[in-house]
Order: C-alpha cells, then sequence, then structure tokens
C-alpha cells in the first residue's frame, strides 16, 4: 500500500523538493505551511511518517512534536527533523520532543529517500 | 604386486572403509568425541599408508588431503562439523573407484577436495543445520529499545529486516521482561533481541543500523556463538549463514558427490547465492497474497469496464504469475539431495539381512518443493526399509527361485504434469493377497465376507496396526510405518499406490504434487457454491447427457470414448437442496491410473489457487484438502481429488468387478 509522508515546512522549495523527491519513489506526500498547519493536518488523517522543520512560525517544530505525541492518535508515527545545523543538543531536545531521527540541512535526495526508508522499511 | 597381495589389500580396505563410515556417522552425532576422531584419523592413515605400499599412488594422494583435515580436526584446529563428516563420507565414498582405476570424469574427487581444502584454508563452510560448532566466527549482538521508542515511531521489525541484512542469524527474542497484560505499556518495547552476526560487520555499520532509535546494543565481536539464548541445534530450518559469508568460489566445481556442499558455495561465476530458507518462505507467502490481491484487482478491473483499469489488472496478472512461477522455482531442491542417505541405509540393511541388494536410482534431478522434500524422507526410510526386509529374499531363496542372487532395488522419480511420481520397485517374493486378507481378517480390519480386488488388498497395509511380519525385527514388523507414511504422503495432498505380483516383485508408488503453496485451479459451482479442482488432475469437461440426470440403481457411468468412466453427483454428495439448472457439466478428473466425473452445476473459470490449510478440526472431511480465497473476497473449498477418484472407485468397484469377470 502506498505510505503517506507529511511534511511540514514553512519554505515552499523545501517542501517542494521533498514531496517530488518522496512522490517520484512511490510515496504519497501531504504538504502543511507551519506547525500549526502541521498539527490539523496530522490528526485529520492517518500519515505513515512526518519530515518537520524546526524553526517555522506560530508552532516550531519541537512544539509540534510535543502537541502531536500528546495526542493518542498521533502516538508511534515516526518523526524526522530537519535542522541546519548538527548541534548536540537539538538532536537531544528532539528526542526529548518525541523525534524519531533527525536530517541536517542542505540534504540530497539520496538521503532523504534513505532516511525514510529507513523509518518505514 | 600379485593378485593375491591385491585382494588382501582390498579385504583389509574393505573393513577399513566399514569402520571408516561407522567413525564418521557417529561423528555425526558426537562431533567432540575426541576418541572418534581418533579413530577415524588411524583408518585413514592406515588407507593410505597401505594404498601407498600397494601401488596405489592415486588413492594415497587423494586420502593425503583428507587425512590432512582430520590431522586438524584431531588437533583441535578445526571443529568436525557437519560439512566435514559430509565431505568425508564422500570421499570415503570415492575410495573403491579410486583403487579400482575408475575414472573420475565429473571431476567429483576434486570437488570433493576443492571443498576439503577450503576448509583447511580456514575458508568457512556455511553449514545448513550448522551445528555451530563448525561455524565461522561470529559475532553476538544484543539490542533493546529503550525510553518510549515505539510511541517514537521506531520499528524493531525495521531493524530486524537491516541487521538481517547484514548477515544477523539465529535470531532469538527476548521477552523476559514482558510484564503481565496488566502493566504492559504500548509506548515501549519490552522485548530485546540476541542473534549472531558474521564477524566482518563493523561498529559503523551497527551505528548506522540503530542510528535513529534508543537502543541498548552490545556487539560481542569474538564470542562464539554457543551461548544458552542459542537456539537449539536441531532448529528444522536453522538461517544458514547469508551470502556475506559464504566462501569464495572453487575453482573445479562439477557434480559434487555430497550435494549440499555443492550448494553452500557460490558457483564459480558467483551466480549462485544463498539465501536463508526462511526468506524463500516468505517470499512465497507474500506472493501467495499477492496473487489473491491480483484476483481481487482483476475482478475489480472487469465490474468497472475501465478499459486502462482492465488493461493494468492484465498486466499484473501476467506479471503475478512470473512471479509465482520464478519463486516456485527458487523453492525447487533436487531428489539428489535426499537419495546420498538412502544409498547408505540400503547398503547398511543389506549387510545386516544378509540380503545382497543393488540399489539403482533414476532421475535424482528431479526437483520437488523444499517442504515436500523434507517430508518425504521418512516415508521413503520406511517404503525402503520394506522393501529390503519383507520384500526381499535371501540370496539362498533367490536361487531356489531361479533369480539371480543379488536384489534389485529401484528408486525412481519423474515429474508427470503438476505431479512427481515417486517410484521404489523391488524384485522381490512380491505381496500374497491370501496372507495380507488372512492377517487383516485376524487383525480385525477387514470382515470375514468382505469381497476385496488385489488391489484394495494391497491397500491393507497402510492401515494402523497392519502388520504382516511373522516376528518383529528390529528394523520393520511393528505395524507402525505404512499408516504413517500413507498420512505423510496425504498431508503433501499425494496419493500412494501398491503393485505387486507374487514371486516377481512390488512396486510402491507415491504421487506427489509440485508444490504446496498456489496452484492452477478449475472453479466450478455446486448449488450456489464455488469449489475449486486443481487444474493438473482436470482431464476434460463435457456436458451430462440428459439420459443420465437422474441417478441409476446400477451406479452412474459416463461412456467416454468407448471407455466407462463413473461419476459422481457433487449435489447428492454435499447434499445440497434445491434442483439443478437444465444443463450441468461433468469435470472429468484423474487420480493415478484412474478417472471419475464429477456432475457440476457450472463451470466458472480458471484461478490461481493459493491453497490455505484447513484447521485440525476440519481434519475428518475427507473429500476437501484446503480452501482457498477469490477474487471476491469468498471462500472456495479446495476438493481432494484423489479421495474423489476413490469414491467413485468404491461406488462402482463390485460393478467393474463383475465387468471384468464377464469380460
Amino acid at each position: 500500500m502506498q505510505k503517506t509522508v507529511l511534511t511540514v515546512d514553512d519554505s515552499p522549495s523545501i517542501r517542494r523538493m521533498v514531496a517530488l523527491t518522496l512522490e517520484e519513489a512511490g510515496y504519497t506526500v501531504i504538504e502543511a505551511v507551519d506547525g500549526q498547519d502541521g498539527l490539523k493536518k496530522a490528526l485529520s488523517q492517518p500519515v505513515d511518517a512526518i519530515i518537520t522543520d524546526q524553526n517555522m512560525p506560530n508552532l516550531d517544530g519541537l512544539g509540534f512534536i510535543r502537541a502531536l505525541r500528546q495526542n493518542p492518535a498521533g502516538k508511534g508515527v515516526p518523526i524526522v527533523v530537519l535542522s541546519t545545523d548538527s548541534e548536540d543538543v537539538l538532536k537531544a531536545q528532539a528526542r526529548e520532543a518525541g523525534a524519531l531521527g533527525w536530517m541536517v540541512k542542505p540534504f540530497t535526495q539520496d538521503k532523504l529517500l534513505a532516511v525514510i526508508r529507513k523509518v518505514l522499511g | 604386486m600379485t593378485d593375491d597381495m591385491s585382494a588382501i589389500f582390498r579385504e583389509e580396505l574393505r573393513d577399513l572403509l566399514e569402520s571408516l563410515e561407522r567413525g564418521l556417522l557417529d561423528l555425526k552425532s558426537r562431533p567432540t568425541d575426541t576418541g572418534l576422531i581418533n579413530q577415524v584419523f588411524r583408518d585413514l592413515h592406515t588407507v593410505k599408508g597401505s594404498g601407498a605400499m600397494f601401488g596405489f599412488t592415486a588413492l594415497a594422494a587423494f586420502i593425503h588431503e583428507f587425512e590432512t583435515v582430520f590431522d586438524r580436526v584431531r588437533a583441535g584446529v578445526i571443529p568436525a562439523g557437519q560439512e566435514i563428516v559430509r565431505l568425508a563420507l564422500a570421499a570415503k565414498d570415492e575410495i573403491p573407484g579410486l583403487v579400482d582405476g575408475d575414472p573420475d570424469p565429473d571431476g567429483r574427487r576434486e570437488a570433493i577436495l576443492g571443498a576439503l581444502r577450503d576448509i583447511m584454508a580456514g575458508q568457512p563452510v556455511a553449514e545448513a543445520g550448522a551445528e555451530d560448532l563448525a561455524g565461522p566466527p561470529l559475532a553476538r549482538l544484543r539490542f533493546r529499545l529503550t525510553g518510549a521508542a515505539l510511541a517514537m515511531g521506531a520499528r524493531p521489525d525495521i531493524l530486524l529486516e537491516e541487521l538481517r541484512g547484514l548477515g544477523a542469524a539465529h535470531i532469538v527474542a527476548d521477552v523476559s521482561a514482558v510484564p503481565g497484560l496488566d502493566r504492559l505499556d504500548v509506548d515501549t518495547c519490552a522485548i530485546g533481541w540476541s542473534m549472531d552476526l558474521p564477524a566482518g560487520v563493523t561498529f559503523a555499520q551497527l551505528e548506522d543500523v540503530f542510528l535513529f532509535v534508543d537502543a541498548d546494543w552490545q556487539h560481542d565481536p569474538v564470542k562464539a556463538p554457543t551461548g544458552a539464548d542459542a537456539p537449539a541445534p536441531q532448529d528444522p530450518t536453522p538461517a544458514p549463514p547469508v551470502a556475506a559469508m559464504a566462501p569464495p568460489p572453487v575453482e573445479t566445481a562439477p557434480s559434487v558427490a555430497a550435494p549440499p556442499a555443492r550448494d553452500s558455495r557460490a558457483d564459480a561465476a558467483g551466480a549462485t547465492i544463498r539465501v536463508p530458507a526462511e526468506r524463500l518462505d516468505g517470499l512465497m507467502d507474500s506472493v501467495g497474497e499477492l496473487v489473491i490481491l491480483e484476483a481481487r484487482l482483476t475482478e475489480l478491473a472487469r465490474e468497472s469496464r475501465d478499459p486502462a483499469l482492465i488493461a493494468t489488472a492484465e498486466q499484473i496478472t501476467r506479471l503475478a504469475a512470473g512471479l509465482r512461477d520464478t519463486t516456485m522455482t527458487m523453492r525447487m531442491v533436487p531428489m539428489r539431495s535426499l537419495v546420498g542417505r538412502f544409498r547408505r541405509l540400503v547398503l547398511d540393511l543389506s549387510d545386516k539381512l544378509g540380503k545382497p541388494v543393488e540399489f539403482s536410482v533414476i532421475g535424482e534431478d528431479t526437483e520437488l518443493d523444499k517442504t515436500v522434500i523434507e517430508k518425504l524422507a521418512d516415508p521413503l526410510v520406511h517404503i525402503l526399509r520394506n522393501a529390503i526386509d519383507h520384500g526381499m529374499e535371501t540370496a539362498a531363496e533367490r536361487a531356489a527361485s531361479g533369480k539371480g542372487g543379488t536384489g534389485l532395488i529401484e528408486l525412481s522419480a519423474a515429474h508427470a504434469g503438476a505431479e512427481v511420481l515417486i517410484r521404489v520397485r523391488d524384485d522381490g517374493r512380491g505381496m500374497d493377497p491370501a496372507r495380507i486378507r488372512a492377517k487383516a481378517m485376524a487383525q480385525g480390519l477387514i470382515a470375514a465376507d468382505t469381497v476385496l480386488t488385489d488391489a484394495q488388498i494391497f491397500t491393507l497395509v497402510f492401515e494402523p496396526g497392519f502388520s504382516t511380519a511373522d516376528r518383529v525385527t528390529e528394523l520393520s514388523g511393528r505395524g507402525v510405518g505404512m499408516d504413517v507414511v500413507r498420512r505423510t504422503i496425504e498431508s503433501l495432498r499425494g496419493s500412494l499406490e501398491i503393485e505387486s505380483r507374487l514371486g516377481e516383485g512390488t512396486s510402491v508408488t507415491l504421487r506427489l504434487p509440485l508444490t504446496l503453496a498456489i496452484i492452477e485451479g478449475l472453479l466450478i459451482e455446486v448449488a450456489g457454491e464455488r469449489y475449486t479442482l486443481p487444474m493438473a488432475s482436470v482431464q476434460e469437461i463435457v456436458e451430462l447427457p440428459p439420459e443420465k440426470t437422474q441417478p441409476k440403481r446400477t451406479g452412474d457411468f459416463l461412456d467416454i470414448r468407448g471407455r466407462f468412466v463413473p461419476f459422481l453427483r457433487l449435489r447428492a454428495l454435499f447434499d445440497c437442496a434445491g434442483q439443478p439448472g437444465p444443463a450441468q457439466n461433468v469435470v472429468i478428473v484423474m487420480s493415478g491410473e484412474h478417472r471419475v466425473g464429477l456432475v457440476v452445476d457450472r463451470i466458472v473459470g480458471t484461478n490461481q489457487t493459493v491453497i490455505k490449510q484447513m484447521s485440525k478440526l476440519h481434519a475428518s472431511v475427507r473429500a476437501v484438502s484446503g480452501a482457498t480465497i477469490l477474487g471476491d473476497g469468498s471462500v472456495a473449498l479446495i476438493l481432494d481429488v484423489a479421495h474423489l477418484v476413490g469414491m467413485g472407485r468404491a461406488q462402482t468397484e463390485p460393478q467393474a468387478a463383475a465387468r471384468e469377470v464377464a469380460a
């Protein structure tokens, strides 16, 4: 069955790049423009994985993950955080919030696919 | 060298080879017994020494290699693994040929030596069913997911899959920390895993596997996998180590006497890889599901009347069929893998009972599904034992009846349509119907006035508790065995037949389906219910003539091109209410040599039948051998043709017999 990935990012170009890459690999992609939007979309339909940016207006990545994990429907979905720096502090915070993995920007399409395959099998 | 001396050496050699074989066979079950290892070494050494003295230089050179390996086994450098024993037995079997100066056109000897050299070079020989003792150096990995891993979306199944990709084997789940249901937390993973990893797996590779998960993992790179958490060695389907650990190709790998040895290495071109059997099972399961979904898709496409969808569905049907065929071929194993042990069995029995027997095998390359092969070993052992113990006469008896002194036992295997025929034939004393009948009566299996044909009498030996042996030997005659044989063969959806002529011999024929997973089926309808018949057993379909629509008291027969074929009315058989339509069809099915017609309401079409086993509760339902799921999601029962044919014959046998007498 086709798997659905939600990409949460305020940058349209990043969203498009994620969407194009994953759609080409056979995934269905839903886009959300910030944490608030992401929360709404993640809870209104079943998604198999989420890729989220950290720095976003309204609700940032960590806030989005925490809010999602508090909802029973938001448990168990693998979440990968995109960040521009590979600081261990952020990684630790993301883990604390409930993210499964992380990816450092900039990333290649291959890297993105590898990460998604890693969390989705 | 005089002939006398040569004869002395040959005699000595026979004793030595016997002792060697005994030692090796014992070593199989007691690989660490140093006494045994020493004995095997001594025997080899003597063969080499005496051989060289009597001028058998080729023999001495051959044994030298063989002995070198055993020297290392003796020194404790190499464990006496199954592979070594297997190779050693194969090598041992070459010795008489070497002494007789027989050529070795297909390079068997060189292949055995090559494999032995590999072992010596410290090249791990991948072992199926390895006792681990002989396995290559392995690392041990344990891991446990910590924290709310499951809530965060960690998937242990994906991790295990990745680890399997690295060559993990003997994966064992540690469920000791799983709490009771009342305290079970769905966010955490209470199960830990341990496994063997090939020694080549690096820390970085493992770090990559555990990149995204909070896991406690311990990698012990040197420990031999002999811990208590390793699975029992008798594990029926241990995952053999994967290609990563396979030894490099040998220069010559033509037909090796010990086939598992050949399987255990990549071939010269590297075109063959080893795959754990469980992956093939998994693949077969997935293909089965795919075929079911494909049927559903085809049905939906047809309903939609959308040409593009229909075209796509048809393409998928073709692809699924190709995938199914490839997958099933991958599971095929040649009979050869079974035959080796039979040779030894026949030899041993013939020696033990003093009945000289020549064992000939035809069609060793005939391939069967691996599940069938695995289950076939025991029944064939029983049949061969019976053939020698009961079927064969002693040399004196044979001479008295004008036969040659040496008896013949022939095991043959051949494909026949979607079935495989395996026949064990002997030229022994044959079965005496009168004696079997008397025994069966004495044992209360039949009544005194039961009318039976010879063929029916022979099948009595498959009844539980039947034994004609006047005395119970250690080999056979306890009356267990043949009924077990029949049960096993039937559980494989196969059937058995015995033919025998008094004084001339007996032949037991097993008919087995090529595969147990997916078959081509003919979908039929009876009283609104659909059933599947294996297409391989369907011979033809005819219309039921109008004058035959009412059952005849004298039994129902159809005249098919001049031959009478009994037929069964499935509506009556299944106790269906209501009346059939005006045009009924008769499906002529065949099992063994016999045909029977099945009257059905309608032919629906063909389908890919993914066979699902019936539950134990349905074990007593004889006319049905399994079930399958149709495209619309409904279930269709698979009819057991062998059984239906049997019913048809039983119902009509008296008439048939009467006609035979009249004719």
